[in-house]
């Protein structure tokens, strides 16, 4: 479905990402995970374009997106959870679902009462403005409002940064079950643990570089990656 | 000092204040939507109000075509100058540092005041007068001209319309949202480029409307002419709170009401009626720094 090959990405001299290939089966989880820096949101961006890359391809059902405007990609169905969520703090929560499918013209009611199914919470606070909540309740609603443009590709950078374990086991659950119903998943994790348990199949980066990669049990068990990555987390918890 | 004040002529004043007032306010609302969406401060608005005017002039005065054909023209003429130098001045310098920004726009201001004396000559130009408005009318005791109730009307009318149109609709949503986010905005879709378009049309649209209004009240029109209410409009929308639409028009309120009461209670003061603005703008910005309806700005960690 999207495919990544031989990308590069330089912020003024920097070199943020040196040829990495990857590639996101329809209806997989696929998750990206490494250390700060090591170029994960930088891949991210460049594949809605939000970046711009210096060299390699990045394919989507085979078309070219890189060069492609961000509002065309996201009408492509492809669509990011931005990594420290940035919902729009001076909207309500149904102003930013609403804002979600700014794209579609049909009725948006039943999605929202699906959201609202999946996270109670923010029906609760409907007309609540969104910078005024938790940074769990902002992160559902970043969710929420990606789903709303009913993306086939779901991108997420980093949703479980700064939320306490039980809201993070809350947002696994909803991306198993999203993935459930057909979506396709690319996530990027500082929280190996879980992004591997539920990842049909991981990459791991550093430094701009792909070092490892396999199904998401084969870098669970992996003894290196253990030691870099999961120790680490676990210690974290 | 208030010497022969009459509650008469105090009410005749407060409608006079009321009525400057709108007109900064219509045209503050033009700077405070701008800085809302490119942190931008448009130094160009005073002199899009300008050639708004000079647009009504050369339709009723020099193509002789009736007034309404001529308002509804100068408003489309100018929603598209202000789109177009939104176009030419600012997007090409979307990413560079906002002070290339500031000085393009002080360029495009001197080039709009220079082009308007080059075309148009230094003279002012007298506007045609519409007698229905300006002939004075009297209502228990007071005189007053009509056109100094209308303006207040147009005014509330079109600020009303404003806010509808931010809060309530499609477009409005995504000018909030562009105003805080670019990036996740193109990732909701939205296409910033047009968002950028519409809010510098609406902005130049209103600045077209006061213009109207201003020139039926202060029947000339040159090419300076978009200086002094420029600044001090600019000036209003910072007292509110730059980037607030209720509070430009708030700011334009207090300075308009100011300068007209100082003027009726001081009048051996008339010459320092710019300056009141000033003063204003200094005391308000002691106690609040960002102005009176201006939130706190809070740096994100």
């Amino acid at each position: 479905m999207l495919k990544i090959s031989n990308l590069e990405v330089a912020y003024g001299g920097i070199q943020a990402v040196r040829g990495i290939d990857l590639e996101v089966p329809e209806g997989s989880i696929v998750t990206l995970i490494g250390a700060n820096g090591a170029g994960k949101s930088t891949t991210l961006r460049s594949i809605v374009n939000l970046v711009k890359p210096k060299a390699g391809s990045i394919t989507y059902n085979g078309e070219e997106l890189i060069g492609m405007d961000t509002t065309k990609i996201v009408d492509k169905g492809i669509t990011l959870v931005p990594e420290g969520r940035h919902v729009f703090p001076d909207l309500t929560v149904l102003e930013n679902l609403r804002i979600g499918a700014y794209m579609r013209k049909d009725s948006l009611k039943e999605d929202i009462q699906e959201i609202y199914r999946l996270f109670p919470r923010l029906e609760e606070r409907s007309w609540q403005m969104a910078g005024t909540l938790s940074g769990g309740e902002q992160q559902m609603l970043a969710v929420g409002r990606a789903m709303m443009s009913r993306p086939k590709l779901l991108m997420m950078d980093e949703p479980s940064l700064g939320l306490a374990p039980l809201v993070v086991k809350g947002i696994f659950d909803i991306i198993q079950t999203l993935n459930n119903e057909g979506m396709t998943i690319l996530l990027i994790e500082q929280n190996a643990n879980s992004a591997l348990k539920i990842a049909d199949y991981a990459y791991v980066l550093e430094t701009g570089k792909i070092t490892k990669q396999g199904t998401g049990k084969e870098l669970l068990n992996d003894e290196s990656i253990k030691e870099a990555y999961l120790g680490k987390s676990q210690r974290n918890k | 000092m208030v010497v022969g004040m009459t509650l008469s002529t105090f009410l005749q004043q407060l409608i006079n204040g009321l009525s400057l007032g709108s007109l900064y306010a219509l045209i503050a609302i033009g700077y405070t939507m701008v800085y809302g969406i490119l942190k931008l401060i448009n130094f160009a608005h005073g002199d899009i109000f300008m050639m708004a005017a000079y647009f009504a002039y050369f339709g009723i005065a020099v193509f002789l075509l009736p007034w309404y054909v001529t308002f509804i023209i100068t408003i489309l003429l100018t929603m598209a100058l202000g789109a177009l130098i939104e176009r030419t001045a600012y997007r090409p310098l979307r990413e560079a540092p906002k002070t290339s920004l500031l000085i393009s726009a002080i360029g495009v201001s001197f080039l709009l005041e220079n082009l308007a004396t080059y075309l148009f000559s230094g003279k002012p130009q007298a506007f045609p007068e519409f007698p229905a408005m300006t002939t004075p009318i009297f209502v228990g005791g007071i005189s007053i001209q009509p056109v100094s109730v209308a303006i207040p009307i147009v005014a509330f009318v079109l600020m009303t319309a404003i806010l509808f149109i931010i809060n309530k609709t499609k477009v409005g949503m995504a000018m909030r949202a562009v105003s805080v986010d670019y990036d996740t905005a193109k990732l909701m879709g939205i296409k910033i480029d047009n968002v950028i378009s519409s809010t510098f049309a609406l902005g130049s649209g209103l600045a077209a409307v006061g213009a109207l209004l201003w020139c039926m009240k202060y029947p000339s029109v040159l090419p300076l002419m978009g200086v002094v209410p420029g600044l001090k409009c600019f000036i209003a929308a910072v007292i509110g709170g730059i980037g607030n639409v209720k509070g430009a028009v708030i700011g334009g309120l207090i300075l308009g009401f100011s300068e007209v009461l100082m003027v009726a209670f001081f009048p051996a003061m008339t010459g320092y009626r710019d300056a009141v603005a000033f003063i204003i703008l200094i005391v308000i910005l002691l106690f609040l720094p960002n102005g009176i309806l201006g939130k706190k700005q809070v740096e994100k960690v």
